[in-house]
């Protein structure tokens, strides 16, 4: 990209556009071309499937955002939401961020204002893609300000179609990372213009892009931590500065106050031990100001010497103590388990098994980093050698960046993302210097042929080494094979991108589709035919049961009241529903009278052969069931430590709730042309318990593909 | 059981009525019936009552208005009533529809409601003519039992009497039931009475005086879909710039004996006829021809399940519920459509334009309890007024579509208890100014034309304070 000023230069002259305008013209259309492309990648599950909300947290975001658009802000800041978590129900004013929701009722607003007709589903489909575009714009003014605007133009080329990106950004994925990592990246844009700087009004923005970080994301810790690790670096690396000084602190203190004006953070801002990193490095930001101003005044250094050691070693004992006794004293809360997770990678399969649970939350393969990052894994390493060749702060800033998040993105598969828009930097870095260094060499070579005098534009430095290496052989042919070369990389990575796109990130997941025997599409519906069935046909006030993966659908979708959902803050409640899904159904008809259940809803993939439906997820039902109730022993249910459902299977395991749910009447049905009936497709086996009969619930409904069950409890035995 | 107890004790009620008043009549008593031939079709749900009357001046005078009487029940489940006068000899026959209103006497003698058929000439005294009247009745067959399981198919009362209800005296009746099937559990003889395959024939009975009824039932296998739209809302929006964009709001419920119990996707799947036999997967859209964009969905998103047929002279879409439609379960949905504007709006001859648009359900064979149509004329129209071949509530409502700023005028017209029967035109008449077509290309052109210039004026200008 950085080539193209220089070989257009000549064919623009003829235009009265000074050098400056046409740079700027050039510039500003890349620009504007990437920011539609960014948005326009993102519109493949539009394309392919139907504007819709994708996966399972967004339906909530969905739903709460609808509440937010018909009952007005100060309702829904203190909705207490009785369709979940029967009979605990949430308050989900004080247990969410709002940043999302409330940004798209904003656009909505902006929209509506502006006499444009637009439903809110739509709005908030295209927030992520929307804000995708915004994110490469930072990227470019990012790049800029680390490196120049090549490095800036490449960036936001690169991150406007990477796949790590665009995995959690595609239309329809309304989720908080849609726009929290236009936040993140914004913030920290916003706080490295500061430390250059210096400027007050910069931090002041940094403060702000930080607040709205805390209002979209949990993910804010990773800021919160990382800049006080920053800044600590530069202090111990003598890169002290009254610019650092006041960004940081001016940051620190208005991000702080604002930060807690979001409910669900609150005080936790300056008691919980993930936030202490901030606090303990803005109190030793002042020592450090202090001692400078002692230093500016004693002009004895052996006298400085001596107060540094005493001063240094008070600091740091009143902090230990301080966090030693606000450590005991419970008013400063232990790290949370999530937290941990991340530190120690095997804490969570340890000691949290809903945590482990989660897919995404599980370490990051090395497939995926190649699927998700491409030829940026390689350029990775080379945009740290060139930032490290040309160190200040902000480059330091990229690069501690880059490390941090690759250090999380390799031990959680979903922090991939966080480390995408750093590692589009430094890549884009690599990138442009690499380019900008091969044209230089060819254009300077001409130009001393030509007129006999070298005027580097972009890096003298290197332009002086082309100069001294003009000995090596065929140097102008290894440039432009070079620039093939890199050419060639760009344009393999722009396929890759396009191809993960729209093969593996483009589908809404409550959507199937297969193809069928004669190459044609077959659409499963089934989620929303279970769901709908369930919004038109069922009580108003019914109580749904079933694993906590399907709560946020069935309340957002289907509008009934659910035992569990997503949020997953409650570990006993969701332990007692896997203790119940794997009781007999004696023991179950109990706890679900118990929790006053009218229906159970299990997934079952038997018949299509889908295969994350719910004997597949059982493991965790027995594991978080066990994990509260000790009545659960996950060795009953295993046969040689493997679990089964055919023939071999364990007693237990075929008779609990669960198995029966799904394999209801399951003996009778044909799957697959020459298998007995009952052959479980999924699987690949034929069932063990063909003849499953249930005593105290009823088949209520079964969708045309049999993927969701949902059965109705019924009511108790008369006595007389 | 219990409502059909209530409906034997209203039965006997009214008859107890009709003998008390029997002697006080106020309508005119100058005709007599010398022919009277009832067709009753009881195959689907709506039921269509054929009546053919031949009606004998008999007084002094000549007179051309027939009174027709209805039970306060069948007056409540009347969609539409229809007369056509039969001229003409065996086989020439031609048939001149009639006005039809609603009458109220002055003194009711029994608890009934009147409908008067104006004659178009005055029947002279010792004439006689044939009248044809078409009574289409909803909601008027009972579930019973009212539940049934999935494998059960589903039974239906009908309630009526034998003999027919008018302020005449009737010399020769006859009544004729269609049952859509052979299997009739019941039905009440009033002697003679015969059956023959799915046909039961009352009479004829001869000389009945006036306000004669004999109740009978018939409880019979109705599986025909008893399908019933409670709601819909259909949007019909005009734009000059050559689209009529058509949204429909179904709530869709199947009125029928209510589900019981367990539904077995096995059963469905594998015993298709044995199991859930009154249920219902498919509906069919007869939309006009040229139509395109069509989308079929509902509030969470696109149902997949549709089809699409089209040619020259119509579109036929072929939909599917999300999932099969058991007695009491209910489906909402919307479809949408865009149509070309010519085939719709015309002018006339008074500088005003007019759309011509059906009035009426799509989908085939469908009841509509309260049908309600929106058109929304464009931006800037004035004085829209309704024709409708029957009458209908009306009012206006103002609509902001996309870049509206005075709201587009929206005729809204109700119509109550829809039949198929009542399918038919009716015209909206409006002026419109076509320089209204411009105003949001003009906003939109200078919106843009301002963006330009500020950029324009942001990249000449220097805005630093620093020199």
């Amino acid at each position: 990209m950085a080539t193209m000023p220089a070989s257009a230069s000549d064919l623009l002259k003829s235009f009265k556009l000074k050098t400056k305008q046409q740079e700027l013209l050039i510039r500003v259309s890349i620009l504007c071309l990437v920011y539609i492309l960014a948005f326009i990648t993102r519109l493949f599950s539009v394309l392919r499937y139907e504007s819709m909300i994708h996966e399972f947290d967004p339906y909530f975001n969905y739903r709460t955002t609808l509440y937010l658009t018909e009952n007005g802000f100060y309702d829904f800041w203190n909705w207490f939401d009785y369709e979940s978590w029967y009979p605990l129900g949430r308050i989900v004013g004080g247990t969410l961020y709002p940043g999302l929701m409330v940004t798209a009722v904003l656009i909505y607003r902006i929209l509506r204002f502006l006499r444009f007709a637009v439903h809110i589903r739509e709005v908030c489909v295209l927030t992520a893609p929307f804000f995708a575009s915004n994110t490469t714009l930072v990227a470019y003014f990012f790049g800029k300000e680390i490196w120049d605007s090549g490095a800036g133009l490449v960036a936001a080329i690169l991150i406007a179609v990477c796949p790590g990106y665009i995995s959690r950004s595609v239309a329809g994925s309304y989720d908080n990372e849609g726009v929290a990592i236009f936040a993140l990246l914004f913030t920290f844009y916003v706080f490295v213009k500061a430390v250059n700087t210096g400027s007050l009004a910069w931090s002041l923005a940094s403060a702000f892009g930080y607040f709205y970080m805390v209002s979209a994301w949990g993910g804010y810790v990773f800021i919160i931590n990382l800049i006080p690790l920053y800044v600590l670096v530069l202090l111990i690396t003598g890169r002290y500065s009254m610019r650092l000084y006041v960004a940081y602190n001016c940051m620190y203190i208005l991000g702080m106050l604002l930060a807690m004006q979001i409910r669900f953070v609150g005080f936790q801002h300056v008691q919980s031990g993930e936030h202490m990193a901030a606090m303990g490095v803005f109190f030793l930001m002042q020592v450090f100001y202090f001692l400078d101003w002692v230093k500016h005044m004693l002009s004895d250094t052996k006298l400085f010497q001596a107060f540094l050691r005493i001063t240094v070693t008070s600091a740091v004992a009143v902090g230990g103590i301080a966090l030693g006794l606000g450590m005991v004293s419970g008013y400063i809360s232990p790290w949370t388990g999530r937290f941990y997770s991340l530190l120690d990678p095997t804490y969570a399969k340890d000691h949290i098994p809903i945590i482990a649970s989660v897919s995404e939350h599980q370490p990051t393969a090395w497939s995926s980093f190649m699927f998700d990052f491409h030829i940026l894994l390689f350029l990775f390493p080379a945009g740290l050698y060139f930032c490290f060749k040309r160190l200040s702060d902000a480059t330091i800033f990229i690069v501690m960046y880059g490390l941090t998040s690759m250090y999380f993105a390799g031990v959680m598969v979903r922090l991939i993302l966080v480390a995408t828009p750093a590692v589009c930097l430094i890549s884009a870095i690599a990138v442009s210097t690499t380019v900008k260094n091969l044209t230089v060499l060819l254009r300077s070579k001409n130009k001393v042929v030509q007129t006999g005098s070298t005027k580097g534009s972009g890096g003298s430095k290197s332009s002086s080494k082309a100069l001294l290496d003009q000995s090596q052989p065929f140097q102008k042919n290894g440039a432009i094979a070079l620039l093939f070369g890199a050419f060639y990389l760009l344009s393999r990575y722009a396929t890759h991108c396009t191809w993960v796109t729209s093969e593996a990130y483009s589908s809404p997941s409550i959507v199937l589709a297969a193809r069928g025997a004669h190459g044609n599409r077959v659409i499963f519906d089934d989620y929303r035919e279970a769901y709908f069935w369930l919004r038109q046909n069922t009580p108003q006030d019914a109580k749904v049961m079933s694993w906590w993966d399907y709560g946020y659908q069935i309340t957002a979708m289907g509008n009934r009241t659910v035992i569990v959902d997503n949020n997953t803050w409650n570990n006993t409640h969701i332990a007692t529903v896997g203790r119940a899904m794997s009781s007999y159904e004696d023991e179950a008809i109990e706890i679900i009278r118990s929790l006053d259940v009218d229906y159970v809803l299990v997934v079952f993939g038997g018949v299509t052969g889908y295969s994350s439906d719910d004997i597949n997820k059982f493991l965790w039902m027995v594991r978080i069931g066990g994990g509260v109730f000790p009545v659960i022993k996950e060795p009953d249910y295993l046969v040689n430590g493997e679990y089964r459902v055919d023939k071999g299977a364990a007693p237990k395991m075929l008779n609990c709730l669960m198995y029966k749910l799904c394999y209801y009447r399951f003996g009778e049905m044909m799957t697959e042309y020459g298998k007995p009936p009952g052959y479980d497709r999924a699987r690949g086996v034929e069932i063990g318990n063909k003849d499953v009969k249930l005593e105290h619930l009823e088949e209520a409904f079964t969708t045309s593909n049999w993927i969701v069950r949902i059965y109705r409890v019924k009511p108790p035995n008369n006595r007389w | 059981m219990e409502a059909w107890i209530r409906a034997r004790v209203t039965l006997a009620l009214t008859l107890f009525a009709l003998l008390f008043f029997v002697s006080r009549s106020s309508p005119p008593r100058q005709f007599v019936i010398s022919n009277a031939e009832r067709r009753i079709d009881l195959s689907s749900h709506i039921i269509n009552v054929h009546l053919t009357l031949k009606v004998e001046n008999t007084g002094t005078r000549p007179a051309s208005e027939v009174v027709l009487a209805l039970t306060p029940t069948e007056v409540d489940h009347l969609a539409m009533v229809d007369a056509l006068a039969i001229k003409g000899k065996q086989k020439k026959t031609t048939s001149v529809r009639l006005e039809v209103k609603t009458e109220l006497p002055d003194a009711p003698p029994i608890d009934a409601k009147y409908f008067t058929i104006y004659l178009a000439d005055p029947l002279n005294s010792g004439e006689s003519t044939t009248l044809e009247v078409l009574y289409v009745f909803m909601h008027f067959l009972e579930p019973f039992p009212a539940e049934i399981a999935q494998s059960e198919s589903q039974l239906v009362f009908y309630h009526d009497t034998a003999l027919i209800l008018s302020p005449y005296h009737i010399k020769q009746q006859t009544t004729f039931i269609k049952t859509p099937s052979t299997k009739v559990e019941s039905f009440i003889r009033v002697e003679p009475t015969n059956r023959v395959g799915t046909e039961i024939k009352y009479g004829p009975y001869e000389d009945c005086p006036p306000y004669t009824i004999s109740p009978i039932h018939v409880h019979f296998e109705n599986n025909s879909p008893f399908a019933v739209v409670e709601e819909l809302v259909q949007e019909i929006e005009i734009s000059h710039w050559g689209n009529i964009q058509v949204t429909e709001h179904y709530t869709l419920v199947h009125a029928g004996a209510r589900h019981k119990g367990v539904f077995s996707r096995v059963d469905y799947q594998s015993r298709q006829f044995s199991n859930g036999a009154s249920s219902f997967r498919y509906l069919l859209a007869r939309l006009p021809a040229r139509v395109h964009s069509v989308y079929y969905r509902d509030e969470i998103g696109n149902i997949s399940s549709s089809h699409l047929r089209t040619n020259s002279l119509k579109s036929e879409l072929e939909i599917e519920p999300r999932y099969p439609l058991f007695g009491g379960w209910k489906a909402t949905f919307v479809i949408g459509y865009g149509l070309p504007l010519q085939d719709f709006l015309f002018e006339s001859s008074d500088d005003k334009r007019y759309l011509n648009f059906t009035f009426g359900c799509p989908l085939i064979g469908m009841v509509v309890d309260k049908l309600t149509i929106k058109v929304v004329l464009p931006e800037g129209s004035t004085d829209p007024s309704p024709v409708v071949p029957f009458p209908v509530e009306h009012r206006l409502e103002a609509k902001y579509s996309s870049l509206d700023v005075i709201g587009r005028t929206v005729v809204v017209l109700e119509k109550k208890n829809f039949v198929p029967m009542h399918n038919s035109h009716f015209q909206v008449y409006y002026t419109f100014n076509p320089i209204f077509m411009l105003a949001e290309p003009l906003m939109l052109a200078s919106a843009f034309f301002m963006f330009f210039v500020a950029c324009v004026a942001y990249i000449h200008i220097d805005l630093s304070i620093r020199k």
